[in-house]
C-alpha cells in the first residue's frame, strides 16, 4: 500500500536524483520520507472511515449498510489470511526445497 | 482489397518464417504479425465463414460472433506486446512457439466445431510445452514434463468426450453443450483442465514460474482464458461453476502469501483470477457472462503486465526469489512503477482495469442473492490485493535493501510494459470501448459513489492489516522452501507407482524367469537331446532281455545303441524301429 498512494511524487523524486548518480540516497532512505508516507496513509484511512457517513446506498445486501462493513471486513479478512497462512497452511506444506529432488 | 483469410492462419503459417529473418528485420517481421492479423480480422464480417467439407463433416474455421471476436482481439494485443517485450531473445525456438501458441489459441476461438477446436486445442500445448523447456534447466524440463503430461491427460478426457457427445447428437457443432451424459462431462473436465479448477491446477503454478522471462508473457494469456472462452460458450449458466469459480477465487491466496518464488505468487493470483471468470460463466446472467469476458480482457493485460515487470527484475538480476530481492526501486523506477500500475489493476483500484469489470461479476452474484459466493468474492478480492497487489511490489522492489543496483529494464521491454499499463489505466477509467465490445449490452456503471467507497475502504483496511502485520513481525517472512500442493498426488504418487511396477512386475518377471528360462526350457532342452534315447533304450532293452542277452553283453549292447544315437550313427534297424515306435505312439495319442 505505502508503495501506491505516493507513486507520483516517488517518480518525480526518483528523477531528479538520477540527474545526481553521485548521490547515493534514495527516496526512502531518508526516515522523513517513510514518516510523511505513513502519515499520509493513516489519514487516508481516517477519511475513508469519516466519507462513509456522506454516501447514499443502494446494496444487493442488508449488511452492506451497516457502517464500515467493508473496511472491517478488509481488514479482518486479510489478518484472517494472514494468519491461517501462516499457522495453518504453512506448517502443513512446508518442505524442504530439494523435498522433489 | 486482399480478401480476409482465417485469423489463426496469419500466426500459424508467418511463425514459420521466422527463423529466415535476421536481426532487425526479423524484430519488425514479428511485429508486424499480430498488427497484419488485426487489420485481418476487423475487415471481418461477423458470421461464418471458412468452411471445409470433410469427410461427412463442415468443418468452420470462422465463427465470428461477439463472444469469440473480443477474446480475438486481445489475443491479437497481448501477442503484440509480448513479442514487443521478447524482442531481445535471439533463440528462434522461442519466437516460433510463441507465434504458433498464440496462432492455436485464435484457432480455439474462432473454430465452429468440436473437430478443428480439439486440433487447435492441442496445438495450445505442444507450442506452448517449448516456452518452458526453452528455459533449459533441469527444473523447467522437469515442470514441463509433467506439464504435458497433464495437458495429454486433459487432451484425451476431452476427445473421448467429443466422439460420445458427436456419437450422441450427430452434429460436430461446437455450442451450447451443457451437462447431460457422460460425453459432457468429459468435456467439460477436459476443459477444466486446462482452466486449472483446483485439484487440477498445479502444472500452471509448477511450469509457468519455470518458464523462460519471456515465454511466460504468453502462456499467461493463452491457456486459461481459451478454456474460460470455451465455458462460456458451452457451459453458461452451469451451477458447478459458480462453486468451482469461487474455489478457485478463495484458495489459491493462502498458497500466494507463503510463497517464495514472486513469479509463482502471479501464477497463484492467476487461479484466482481465472476464478472470477468460471464464477460468472456459472452464474450465466448477461451481466455476468459480460463480466467474466471483460475481465478476462482485463486479466490478460494486468497479468501480462506483472509478468513483465518481475521477467524484468529477473532478467536483470537473475533472482525472483522475495527473500533475494529488496530496495530495486531506487534503480528500477520505471519497472517498479509498471508493477504498481499492473498491481493496482488487479487489485481493483478505480480508475484501474479489474475495477470495473470484477464488479460486474460481484454485483451479478449480488443480484443472484448469493450469499457465500458474494463473500467468498469478496475475501477473494481483499486477499488479490494482500498478494498480488502489495506483496509482489513491495518485496521486489522495497522492503530490506538487497544491495543490487541492476540498471533499469531493457528499452523494449519498457516499452510493452507501457503499453500494457497504459491500457490497464485507459480501461480503468473509460470502460465504454470496452463494454461496447461484450457478448451482450451492457447497462451496467461501475462508478458509482458507493461502490468507489466500498471498494476504496476494502483496499485500504486490507493494506492496512499488511502494514499492522508488517510492523507487529508476524507476517510471515519469505523462506526457501517447498510448498507441496496438489501436484504431490503424481510428483510423488509417480513414485508409489514407479514402486508398485518395480515389485509387482519386477517379481512377475523374476517368477516367470525361474519358470520358464531356469525351469521349462533345460527340461525341453534335456527331453530333446535324451528323448531317443529313453524311448529307444525302453523299448530295446526288455526286447534284448527276452532274446538272452545279459550282464556284459546286455550293457555293450546298451552303451553302443547310446554312442549310435548320440553320433546318430543308429544301424537301420534301429531307425525303423524307432520311427515304429514313433508311429505307434502317434496312433495312440490321435
Amino acid at each position: 500500500m505505502k508503495n501506491r498512494r505516493n507513486t507520483p511524487k516517488r517518480g518525480n523524486k526518483k528523477n531528479e536524483k538520477e540527474k545526481n548518480p553521485k548521490s547515493k540516497e534514495y527516496l526512502f532512505d531518508k526516515p522523513g520520507n517513510v514518516k510523511i508516507l505513513f502519515r499520509s496513509f493513516y489519514s487516508a484511512l481516517l477519511v475513508l472511515l469519516a466519507i462513509e457517513f456522506f454516501v447514499n446506498k443502494h446494496p444487493h445486501f442488508a449488511w452492506e449498510e451497516w457502517p464500515e462493513f467493508y473496511a472491517v471486513y478488509g481488514f479482518v479478512a486479510c489478518v484472517v489470511l494472514v494468519l491461517v497462512s501462516k499457522y495453518i497452511l504453512r506448517p502443513l506444506v512446508k518442505r524442504r526445497e530439494d523435498y522433489y529432488d | 482489397m486482399i480478401n480476409p483469410v482465417p485469423p489463426a492462419a496469419i500466426f500459424i503459417i508467418a511463425a514459420l518464417f521466422v527463423p529466415l529473418f535476421k536481426g532487425r528485420w526479423k524484430n519488425a517481421f514479428m511485429l508486424l504479425i499480430p498488427v497484419v492479423g488485426l487489420i485481418n480480422l476487423i475487415s471481418i464480417p461477423e458470421g461464418t465463414h471458412w468452411v471445409v467439407r470433410f469427410l461427412d463433416y463442415d468443418l468452420v474455421f470462422g465463427r465470428m460472433d461477439r463472444l469469440s471476436i473480443i477474446f480475438g482481439y486481445i489475443f491479437h494485443i497481448i501477442s503484440f506486446i509480448a513479442i514487443l517485450y521478447a524482442l531481445h531473445v535471439k533463440d528462434d525456438i522461442q519466437h516460433v512457439a510463441g507465434l504458433v501458441y498464440a496462432g492455436s489459441a485464435l484457432g480455439v476461438v474462432f473454430s465452429g466445431e468440436l473437430f478443428s477446436f480439439f486440433v487447435f486445442w492441442e496445438m495450445l500445448t505442444i507450442s506452448s510445452i517449448f516456452l518452458i523447456w526453452a528455459r533449459r534447466t533441469r527444473a523447467a524440463m522437469g515442470a514441463g514434463f509433467r506439464y504435458l503430461l497433464v495437458h495429454a491427460a486433459g487432451g484425451l478426457c476431452l476427445l473421448a468426450g467429443i466422439v460420445l457427445y458427436v456419437n450422441q447428437t450427430g452434429s460436430i457443432e461446437f455450442g451450447y453443450i451443457g451437462l447431460s451424459g457422460l460425453g459432457s462431462y468429459l468435456i467439460f473436465f477436459g476443459f477444466g483442465v486446462n482452466c486449472a479448477w483446483p485439484f487440477l491446477h498445479p502444472w500452471l503454478t509448477d511450469a509457468y514460474p519455470e518458464a523462460t522471462v519471456t515465454g511466460t508473457i504468453f502462456l499467461s494469456a493463452f491457456t486459461t482464458k481459451c478454456a474460460v472462452y470455451a465455458l462460456a460458450r458451452a457451459f453458461p449458466g452451469t451451477e458447478a461453476l459458480i462453486w468451482i469459480g469461487a474455489a478457485m477465487a478463495g484458495f489459491p491466496i493462502f498458497y500466494a502469501v507463503i510463497e517464495n518464488d514472486l513469479r509463482r505468487v502471479l501464477a497463484y493470483s492467476l487461479i484466482n483470477q481465472v476464478g472470477f471468470m468460471v464464477c460468472g460463466i456459472g452464474i450465466g446472467t448477461h451481466l455476468a457472462i459480460n463480466g467474466a469476458v471483460a475481465h478476462a480482457f482485463n486479466d490478460i493485460l494486468f497479468k501480462a503486465l506483472l509478468f513483465m515487470s518481475m521477467g524484468a527484475v529477473l532478467y536483470r538480476t537473475g533472482k525472483i526469489n522475495g527473500t533475494a530481492l529488496g530496495g530495486l526501486y531506487k534503480t528500477m523506477p520505471l519497472t517498479c512503477l509498471f508493477c504498481i500500475v499492473g498491481a493496482a489493476s488487479i487489485s481493483a483500484f478505480p480508475l484501474f482495469s479489474g475495477f470495473v469489470s470484477k464488479s460486474m461479476v460481484m454485483s451479478a452474484a449480488g443480484e443472484g442473492h448469493m450469499r457465500v459466493v458474494w463473500f467468498i468474492l469478496l475475501f477473494a478480492s481483499a486477499g488479490v490485493f494482500h498478494h498480488a497487489g502489495i506483496k509482489i511490489p513491495f518485496f521486489a522492489f522495497f522492503s530490506h535493501d538487497s544491495g543490487m543496483r541492476p540498471k533499469e529494464a531493457p528499452l523494449h521491454m519498457l516499452l510493452a510494459m507501457g503499453i500494457a499499463a497504459f491500457l490497464c489505466i485507459f480501461i480503468g477509467s473509460f470502460p465504454g470501448p470496452l463494454y461496447s465490445l461484450l457478448p451482450y449490452p451492457v447497462d451496467y456503471a461501475p462508478y458509482t459513489i458507493p461502490h468507489i467507497v466500498g471498494q476504496t475502504q476494502l483496499l485500504f483496511f486490507s493494506a492496512l492489516a499488511f502494514t499492522l502485520l508488517m510492523l507487529a513481525g508476524i507476517y510471515p517472512g519469505e523462506q526457501r522452501c517447498v510448498n507441496i500442493d496438489a501436484d504431490w498426488f503424481y510428483r510423488k504418487g509417480s513414485r508409489l507407482f514407479y514402486l508398485i511396477m518395480d515389485k509387482g512386475l519386477n517379481s512377475l518377471n523374476k517368477v516367470s524367469d525361474h519358470i520358464f528360462v531356469g525351469g521349462l526350457a533345460g527340461f525341453l532342452g534335456y527331453i530333446s537331446k535324451r528323448g531317443p534315447e529313453i524311448l529307444t533304450l525302453g523299448a530295446l532293452t526288455p526286447l534284448w532281455g527276452i532274446t538272452g542277452a545279459k550282464g556284459k553283453e546286455l550293457k555293450d549292447k546298451i552303451e553302443t545303441t547310446r554312442t549310435a544315437l548320440h553320433t546318430h550313427t543308429s544301424p537301420i534297424g534301429i531307425s525303423a524301429a524307432l520311427a515304429t515306435v514313433f508311429l505307434v505312439v502317434i496312433f495312440i495319442l490321435r
